[in-house]
């Protein structure tokens, strides 16, 4: 049970997005509709949770001064492995992220767990972390590129309700921008009126 | 002419921050001042022009060659390769600058570091190997030098975006914020609003 927490906390508590503030650049860029933001979240926790895992039973064996580099070498690794794993079976997908898969290498969430959580618990603990937070960040990835696709295209999960137009800039670049602020706005709002109840 | 249509494409039409959605970090981070802005973003100017410099290089004679009469192609490593050049050469500027140039050194120190895991710096040596550009005519591979014009634009468009972005924050400082909004939320949806008026750019090159 005790255990289990690590991964309720990844969620909401420790919530990557909405408290955390990291990995902005693929949360606004790959965000335009539910299923991109949905593949994204998928393919970056499929980084944290082997790096997570790899790191947490390599972590006493390297020297501190070089932990950064270490890391980001097994990553990367992982990354390049995910990155083929689209390509094959998603192609897709794989075309509409670009260069956005790549770049999972230098998002902080991943980093930073492998920082903050993972070379310092154990194996089963970090795994759950890993699942925990990725399971947190493709929630928000999918729930701004939900409203997003609502908003700006009138479609849910690439199904068009209304054959209207919609307001496209929810979908061009500044949409992403305002609709991130909102939700956070509409998280904070949640939050205070719980610490108040 | 080309090198000229390259620049204003890069710094405004499709600026790095606010319609690429590379370096957002740094962007909200480091914006509370101007000064501050300013000195992030010189320090970006130098290392993106450098990391594109040497990644374009590495992708052209080291990943894509022939090597004892066989030809290879192992763009596969581009990601582990790319950022483990990033990362070095960017320890290696901070020991030059500091040993040649202390006042720069000085001015700069802070951000350097922090630069290494700024994903405009990847994103751009990235986007270069990988995509074909057309600045008014063919769609081609950019070569060596259209690269690095490039690269450094995008960092001077990053500049541009973040010192605008900075003066703006210093006035939301002083301005009563509802609570909710507070922080990170106000910020964006200014960003937003900013990225609405660079829009305004689209279509010229």
């Amino acid at each position: 049970m005790s255990k289990f927490k690590y991964l309720i906390d990844g969620i909401i508590k420790n919530n990557p997005i909405f408290v955390l503030v990291l990995g902005m650049c693929p949360t606004l860029a790959t965000t335009t509709s539910a299923v991109n933001g949905m593949g994204m979240g998928l393919a970056t926790t499929a980084v944290l949770l082997c790096s997570n895992m790899v790191i947490s039973m390599l972590a006493p064996v390297i020297p501190s001064k070089v932990r950064i580099p270490c890391y980001i070498v097994v990553i990367a690794a992982f990354v390049t492995v995910v990155q083929f794993v689209m390509q094959a079976f998603t192609p897709g997908l794989y075309e509409t992220l670009g260069i956005f898969i790549p770049l999972i290498v230098v998002n902080c969430v991943v980093l930073g767990r492998a920082e903050a959580f993972a070379s310092k618990h154990s194996v089963l603990e970090s795994g759950l972390d890993g699942i925990g937070i990725g399971i947190g960040f493709t929630l928000a990835l999918t729930c701004i590129g939900l409203v997003r696709e609502v908003l700006g295209n009138l479609s849910v999960f690439d199904n068009k309700f209304s054959s209207a137009d919609g307001m496209l800039v929810f979908v061009l670049a500044p949409g992403a921008f305002i609709v991130l602020g909102y939700l956070m706005v509409l998280f904070n709002k949640l939050k205070d009126r719980k610490k108040r109840a | 002419m080309e090198y000229l249509i390259i620049i204003i494409s890069a710094v405004f039409v499709n600026n790095v921050v606010l319609s690429q959605f590379l370096g957002i970090c740094p962007f909200f981070g480091v914006s509370k001042k101007i000064s501050t802005a300013i000195g992030m973003s010189l320090a970006l100017v130098l290392v993106m022009g450098l990391a594109t410099l040497v990644t374009y290089l590495i992708q052209n004679y080291v990943l894509v060659n022939t090597w004892f009469g066989e030809k290879i192609d192992i763009t596969f490593m581009q990601t582990i390769v790319f950022i483990l050049v990033i990362a070095a050469l960017v320890q290696m500027v901070e020991i030059i600058l500091k040993k040649i140039n202390p006042t720069l050194y000085q001015a700069l120190g802070i951000f350097l570091p922090l630069i290494t895991t700024n994903c405009a710096v990847l994103g751009a040596a990235l986007i270069v190997v990988t995509k074909q550009f057309s600045f008014g005519g063919e769609p081609h591979m950019m070569n060596l030098g259209e690269s690095v014009v490039y690269a450094m634009s995008l960092a001077v468009g990053f500049g541009v975006a973040i010192i605008l972005f900075a003066g703006m924050r210093e006035q939301l400082a002083l301005s009563n914020v509802p609570k909710a909004f507070r922080g990170t939320p106000i910020a964006l949806i200014t960003a937003g609003l900013l990225a609405l008026a660079f829009m305004g750019f689209q279509g010229i090159v």
